[in-house]
C-alpha cells in the first residue's frame, strides 16, 4: 500500500463524492497579516482529516472560520451544501484550553451544550452521562473540572462535543496539553470513536506521527500565508493492534514522506 | 484506559481528606482566644484608665442586652442598614454589569464611580442629612454613598476581564446573549463581584455609623456616643464589638452564600 499523493499545489482539489465541508476561496487577514490564502478544501464524510502545519500556519485560524468562530475576508464554507458564517448545531468545537466552566460538575458541563438548547434537565443528563461513559470517564460525573487531570478534562470536553449529536466535530489540537501516555490511549479511543460514532472529524495537531496514525487523510498547510501544499491519504488498517501500527513499515514511511515534505519550512 | 483512570480516581480521593478541615477550625477558636487573652491582660495593667478588661466588656454586653438598650438600639440601626446595603448590592450589580457589557454606560458611568470611591466620601454625609434632613432617607443614603463605588467598580472590573474562552466557547454551542450573561459571564465574574460586596458591606457598617455619629444620634452610634459622654467605657466597647461582631458575621455569611449559590466548586477548600 501506498498512501495517496492527492495533489500538489494549490489547485482546486475536485469535489469528491460526499464531501459534507466544502471550503471554497478562504483567506483571512489579522491586520496586515495574511494568515490565509485563498483555501479550497473539501472534507469527506464519516472520515478523520487532520490539518499538519508549521507553527502559525493558520491552523487553528482555519478551523474557528469552519466553525464560524471567525469571519473570513473573503471565500465561503459549505457544510452539507449550505453556506454558514456562524456557529451551527451541526458543527461541535473541542477546544485546545478545554474551555470547561470550573464552578460546574462534569455532568453539566458535558450537558451544556443541550442545556444551552434548552433540553430538559434529566433528559440532557442521561445523553450527558452516555457520553462521560464513551469518552472512558465513567464515575467521574460529580467531580470539578479542578479535581480532574488534563487528559481527563479534554475527555470532558470531548464528551460535550459528542453530547450536542452534531455531524462535525472540529478539535484543535487536542492533545497539547495532554501527557504522553494519555495521549497514546486518547488518540486510540478516538480511532474507534471515529468508527463507531459515524461523525466528521477535523483535527488540527502539528505532530506528524499523530496525524498519520489516526487521520484517513492529511491536509499539509504551508507557512505564513497558510495555502493547502499537499493532500496525503495515508492508506493504514487501524483494525490491527496499535503497537503494530508504530512500527509498520508503510506507516513510518508516511511519516517520512510527510516529514521530507515540511522540511523545507523549517529551515 | 480503564487502568490509568483508576490510578487517577485513586490519586483525586486521596487528595480530599478531612482532617485538616477540624484542624482549622480548632485553629480559629485559638485565634480568638488569643486576642480575648491579651485584651483581657492589656486592660488589666491597665493601658489606659479608658481602657476596660474583656471580661468587663463581656459582663456590660450582658447588661446592655438584658436591659434592652442595645437591641433598641440595633433596631434603628439596622433597618437603614440592611436598606442600603441590599439595595446597594442590586443597583451595585446591575449597573455594573451594564458598564462591564455596554460602551456607552462605561463612559457615562465609570468615571463617576472612580471619583466617588477616591473621594473622602464621609465628608458627603453632613450634605446628606442637611438636604434629607436625619430620618432613615439620609441613613441609607449614607450606606449607599459608602457601600456602592466599590460593588460597582469590582463587578464592571470582573464583567470585563470575563474568560474569553468560555464566552467563545459558549458562542459555539449557541448561546445566546441573555444565556452567556447568566450562565458565564455572571458565574465566572462571581468571586470578584462578591469581594466587592464584601467590601461594600463594610463600608455600609462604616457609612451607617458615621451618620449616627456625626448628625442622626440615633441607634449605635448613638449608643457609643452615650456612653463616652459617661465614661461607661466597658459599656462603649461592648457596643463597639458588638457591631465589629455583627459586620463580620455578615460578611461570613455572604461567603457561605457565595460558595453555596456560585462557586460550588471551591465548596471545602
Ligand atoms: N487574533 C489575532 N490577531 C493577530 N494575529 C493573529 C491572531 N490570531 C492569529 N494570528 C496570526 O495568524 C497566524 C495564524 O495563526 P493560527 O493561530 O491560526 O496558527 P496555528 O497554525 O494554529 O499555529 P499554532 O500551531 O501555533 O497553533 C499566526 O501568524 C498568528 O500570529
Ligand atoms: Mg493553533
Amino acid at each position: 500500500m501506498r498512501a495517496t499523493v492527492l495533489r500538489n499545489g494549490p489547485s482546486p482539489v475536485s469535489a469528491s463524492a460526499d464531501s459534507i465541508v466544502e471550503v471554497r476561496g478562504v483567506s483571512k487577514y489579522y491586520g496586515s497579516v495574511e494568515a490565509l490564502r485563498s483555501i479550497d478544501l473539501d472534507f469527506p464524510r464519516g472520515k478523520l482529516t487532520s490539518l499538519l502545519g508549521p507553527s502559525g500556519c493558520g491552523k487553528t485560524t482555519l478551523l474557528k472560520i469552519i466553525a464560524g468562530l471567525i469571519t473570513a475576508d473573503a471565500g465561503t464554507i459549505a457544510i452539507d451544501g449550505k453556506y454558514v458564517s456562524t456557529p451551527g448545531p451541526e458543527r461541535a468545537f473541542v477546544f485546545q484550553d478545554f474551555a470547561l466552566m470550573p464552578w460546574a460538575t462534569v455532568l453539566r458541563n458535558v450537558a451544556f451544550g443541550l442545556e444551552l438548547r434548552g433540553m430538559d434537565k434529566t433528559k440532557r443528563e442521561n445523553i450527558a452521562r452516555h457520553y462521560i461513559d464513551e469518552v472512558g470517564l465513567a464515575g467521574f460525573g460529580d467531580k470539578y473540572p479542578h479535581e480532574l487531570s488534563g487528559g481527563m478534562r479534554q475527555r470532558v470536553g470531548l464528551a460535550r462535543a459528542l453530547s450536542v449529536d452534531a455531524d462535525v466535530l472540529l478539535l484543535d489540537e487536542p492533545f497539547s496539553a495532554v501527557d504522553e501516555q494519555n495521549r497514546r490511549k486518547f488518540q486510540e479511543d478516538l480511532i474507534r470513536l471515529r468508527t463507531n460514532q459515524n461523525k466528521t472529524f477535523i483535527f488540527v495537531t502539528h505532530s506528524i506521527e499523530e496525524a498519520v496514525y489516526i487521520s484517513d487523510r492529511i491536509v499539509l498547510l504551508s507557512p505564513r500565508p497558510g495555502r493547502v501544499s499537499q493532500v496525503i491519504e495515508p492508506q493504514i488498517d487501524r483494525s490491527v493492534d496499535p503497537e503494530r501500527i508504530h512500527r509498520d513499515k508503510h506507516y513510518l514511511d508516511t511519516v517520512e514522506e510527510i516529514w521530507q515534505g515540511l522540511k523545507q519550512y523549517v529551515e | 484506559m480503564e487502568n490509568s483512570l483508576r490510578a487517577e480516581r485513586g490519586a483525586v480521593s486521596l487528595a480530599s481528606h478531612s482532617g485538616w478541615r477540624d484542624q482549622s477550625i480548632l485553629l480559629r477558636f485559638m485565634s480568638i482566644a488569643l486576642f480575648a487573652g491579651a485584651w483581657e491582660i492589656a486592660g488589666r495593667i491597665p493601658v489606659s484608665f479608658a481602657f476596660p478588661t474583656f471580661s468587663d466588656t463581656m459582663v456590660a454586653f450582658v447588661k446592655l442586652v438584658a436591659d434592652g438598650s442595645l437591641p433598641t438600639a440595633y433596631l434603628s440601626t439596622l433597618q437603614p442598614l440592611l436598606l442600603g446595603v441590599v439595595l446597594s448590592a442590586f443597583l451595585g450589580v446591575g449597573l455594573g454589569t451594564l458598564c462591564g457589557l455596554w460602551r456607552a454606560g462605561e463612559w457615562l458611568l465609570i468615571p463617576v464611580f472612580i471619583v466617588l470611591q477616591a473621594a473622602p466620601v464621609a465628608a458627603f454625609i453632613p450634605m446628606v442629612t442637611f438636604i434629607y434632613g436625619i430620618g432613615m432617607t439620609a441613613k441609607t443614603l449614607a450606606v449607599m454613598i459608602l457601600a456602592l463605588p466599590v460593588i460597582v467598580l469590582n463587578t464592571y472590573k470582573a464583567v470585563r476581564n470575563v474568560n474569553e474562552s468560555l464566552l467563545v466557547m459558549c458562542r459555539s454551542f449557541l448561546g445566546t446573549r441573555w444565556q452567556t450573561v447568566a450562565k458565564i459571564i455572571l458565574p465566572d465574574a462571581s468571586p470578584v463581584i462578591f469581594a466587592g460586596l464584601r467590601l461594600g458591606v463594610a463600608a455600609g457598617f462604616v457609612g451607617v455609623v458615621l451618620a449616627e455619629l456625626l448628625i442622626t444620634p440615633t441607634g449605635i452610634g448613638d449608643l457609643i456616643t452615650f456612653h463616652r459622654s459617661r465614661a461607661d467605657y466597658a459599656e462603649m466597647y461592648a457596643t463597639i464589638g458588638s457591631i465589629i461582631a455583627l459586620s463580620t458575621l455578615t460578611l461570613i455569611v455572604l461567603q457561605w452564600i457565595e460558595i453555596r449559590l456560585f462557586r460550588p466548586e471551591k465548596r471545602g477548600a
